[in-house]
């Protein structure tokens, strides 16, 4: 890290905006957020997909990252809470830390909660890419730190599913603590005479 | 000592020291303190004198035994709906309405018959019996608007059962819908129908007694022929839906697991992470997630066994970079910062600098907000970074914006759920992502009014889900303070909001939006401008609010 520009440190931010079919192109004018997003401040790169979280998206990323140098990546698609991880792993494939990726969430957040207000909608996405870019102009790369886990596992319930997932985890070799509030292991199951769809004994 | 017995619903007794029952397991007999009358010889002590074996150990108690685990299976299970408060069936009133959990022990070998079915009331053989469904299910009036799934099947089997049992017996059943949509379901379906059962659709609206015969009167509108019926019956079983376990809320704080509005526990993703719950480590299967058959349950059971075998396997976590980091040199030592987190990963003695021990940092922000110094920073959620996007969001018209911070768990998720349900609400918000609600300073709700916001939420978890712990209790006090400070500047206190949503609180979500629109809409030019001049920052105070230029790497080689 260094802490002067140069050259060889100056920002440059790719921006991915997605249309994801139409879901979001569908409420959003995605050419307009592209566009608005190529006059913000250290954005080099532009690019428009169909749906960025597919292989030829992320592999225009990749591409991207490479050929213009990107050290910063914005993808303006979905909400962070289902794809960061994919969007992670794709800049890291590109040799870029995972942690200069960010999102703006363009489909949970706007183009599916705002149909038949396409200028309002379009408006608030423009804003969410600037959010996003800048945010992006002031993150950093970070590495995780790795924790052994403890090799035991908890199953809390001894009805008919603790009994399965802990005898399933047994099987494999791990160890399990079995917690049961009753005497008896069983659950409501136990009390059941016979069940569907087989009409055998429950116990 | 003589105690309804709860494994056979109460049909039977049983002692104070027994076996729950012949299959237990462990097949023990257990002494319940509850009802023991104890070893004073005087009272009892009867079951010591007659064990050879002086196996009774009147002085036992709980213990409490600590393992340490890398991964938790949540299978508690469901409790059944108890249908007392639906008086119009009778349920408590007469002796041959009975739940379908009772009719399980009342046709089962090992129940209070011995198998023999017969009604309570005479001990005599019934030959027409109806079935009602839905009982505490698909019925908004008693807080259960869901299905509880196993009914409809639970019913035919049976229908199957005691026409296997008794060939004579005449079974009427009771529906809205009958839903058979398992593998040979509607098989079952149609042999119960082939084997004489009858199928009423329409929910009776009240059931009477003959006194006399000790009969049951169903009045019953069929709404396939639009007529009313009368159905005398010798027996009723009413077919109890489930309900979310009491224990649930329990298990729910202390592994800050969520709850859909219905009360199981919510999954990371319907799809994508269907056993996998919100807090890493933690998996889910069975009823808690949402009512299955036994079938589904050791699916699921096998999903969150696989998933937790592989935590395991891999042997080690990465913990996300998003963790705290104390500046030496900025830290005056207050210990601020050590008072505030929740998981005591904050080293301080008097008079040291504070320093964080990562491992134990889970990253939601606080110290970093508490801090009246800037001295700590949060690694991926700095204050350069989040003020940057107020600065951004609020560059152009800030008078036409909702500003909203919302945390990650829950109320950003609530967004998401919002999306998801396609739940709509006014454009005017503009959403920043923090972990926590906690992570959010006063300057940077003081700093979005500054830059022209009519109006500043801040969002987080409800506080028995808050998913650090009790972080979100400094997200009360802060904002409460925000709320004195802006009526000492003469700036309307409800400009700024505080709203707990739920990740499951999508239609939550979008009513708050459409009210901060409402509200932003009262906001007035001159309010806004005034508020612009009398939240003015101190020169100097926090390093954070400074116009921050962007800190860039040199790049490694790239080809």
């Amino acid at each position: 890290m260094t802490t002067t520009h140069s050259n060889d440190g100056e920002l440059r931010i790719g921006v991915f905006v997605c249309d994801c079919g139409l879901n979001i192109a569908g409420t959003v004018d995605c050419a307009a957020v592209a566009a608005h997003a190529a006059t913000l401040p250290d954005v080099v790169c532009v690019v428009r997909n169909k749906y960025t979280c597919a292989d030829p998206g992320q592999n225009e990323i990749k591409n991207a990252v490479r050929e213009q140098r990107l050290n910063r990546v914005v993808v303006a698609s979905c909400t962070p809470r289902q794809h960061e991880p994919t969007f992670r792993q794709c800049v890291l494939g590109a040799g870029l830390n995972p942690y200069l990726m960010e999102m703006a969430n363009l489909r949970e957040h706007c183009s599916w909660v705002h149909p038949g207000d396409r200028e309002g909608a379009t408006r608030k996405a423009k804003d969410l890419v600037a959010s996003a870019v800048a945010r992006a102009r002031f993150l950093q790369p970070q590495e995780e730190l790795a924790v052994p886990v403890t090799k035991r596992v908890l199953v809390i319930g001894g009805g008919v599913t603790g009994i399965e997932a802990a005898l399933q985890l047994a099987d494999a070799g791990h160890k399990v603590t079995l917690v049961e509030k009753q005497a008896s292991i069983g659950g409501i199951m136990a009390q059941l005479d016979k069940n569907y769809p087989t009409m055998d004994c429950s116990i | 000592m003589v105690r309804p017995d709860e494994f056979q619903m109460g049909l039977s007794s049983r002692k104070a020291i027994y076996i729950q029952f012949p299959q237990a397991v462990p097949c023990s007999y257990i002494l319940n303190m509850d009802d023991c009358l104890g070893n004073n010889p005087i009272a009892c002590g009867k079951c010591a004198d007659a064990c050879d074996k002086r196996a009774i150990n009147y002085d036992d108690r709980d213990q409490i035994i600590t393992r340490e685990v890398g991964a938790v299976v949540v299978a508690i299970g469901l409790d059944v709906y108890d249908p007392t408060e639906l008086d119009e069936y009778g349920y408590t009133r007469f002796e041959n309405v009975i739940s379908s959990m009772e009719f399980e022990r009342l046709i089962c070998a090992g129940g209070p018959t011995g198998g023999h079915f017969v009604r309570p009331s005479d001990q005599e053989r019934p030959t027409r019996i109806g079935f009602i469904q839905c009982v505490g299910s698909r019925n908004p009036k008693v807080g259960r608007p869901y299905c509880s799934n196993i009914c409809c099947m639970n019913t035919i089997k049976d229908t199957l059962l005691l026409a296997d049992h008794y060939p004579d017996v005449a079974n009427v059943v009771f529906y809205q819908d009958i839903r058979a949509v398992g593998k040979s379901f509607e098989d079952m379906f149609q042999r119960s129908k082939e084997a004489g059962t009858r199928y009423v659709r329409g929910l009776p609206g009240e059931i009477e007694e003959d006194p006399e015969t000790r009969n049951l009167v169903v009045t019953v509108e069929n709404t396939t022929s639009g007529k009313l019926e009368r159905h005398e019956l010798e027996m009723v079983v009413l077919s109890v839906g489930v309900q979310p376990a009491k224990d649930m809320s329990r298990i729910a704080s202390m592994l800050t697991l969520s709850r859909t509005s219905d009360g199981f526990f919510m999954e990371s993703h319907p799809k994508l992470k269907p056993v996998d719950a919100p807090t890493r480590g933690v998996f889910l299967a069975g009823f808690c997630e949402s009512p299955k058959d036994i079938k589904d349950s050791v699916c699921q059971a096998g999903a969150a066994a696989s998933r937790a075998g592989a935590l395991l396997n891999a042997g080690q976590i990465t913990i996300e970079a998003i963790t705290s980091r104390v500046d030496e040199v900025a830290c005056t030592r207050c210990g601020v910062c050590a008072k505030v987190c929740p998981y005591g990963a904050i080293v301080w003695k008097k008079g040291e600098v504070a320093s964080v021990v990562e491992a134990a940092c889970a990253g939601c922000g606080s110290c970093s907000a508490s801090c009246q110094f800037g001295a700590i920073t949060m690694r991926h959620f700095t204050d350069e970074q989040i003020l940057a996007q107020v600065h951004a969001v609020l560059a152009e018209d800030p008078q036409d914006k909702v500003f909203a911070f919302a945390c990650n768990w829950c109320s950003y998720a609530g967004g998401d759920m919002a999306g998801i349900s396609r739940m709509t609400y006014p454009a005017s918000n503009r959403v920043v992502r923090t972990m926590c609600s906690a992570r959010v300073s006063e300057e940077m709700v003081l700093e979005a009014f500054r830059c022209g916001a009519p109006v500043v939420l801040v969002s987080g978890c409800h506080f028995a889900d808050c998913h650090y712990i009790n972080a979100n209790r400094q997200t009360v006090q802060r904002v409460h303070k925000l709320w004195d400070k802006l009526e000492k500047a003469g700036v309307r206190p409800e400009r700024l909001q505080l709203e707990w949503i739920s990740a499951a609180e999508g239609q939550k979500f979008a009513k708050v939006m459409r009210q901060l629109e409402e509200l932003r809409g009262t906001v007035t030019r001159d309010e806004i401008e005034h508020a612009r001049e009398a939240l003015k920052a101190k020169p100097g105070k926090r390093p954070g609010v400074r116009a921050a230029e962007p800190v860039v790497e040199a790049p490694a080689a790239q080809t």
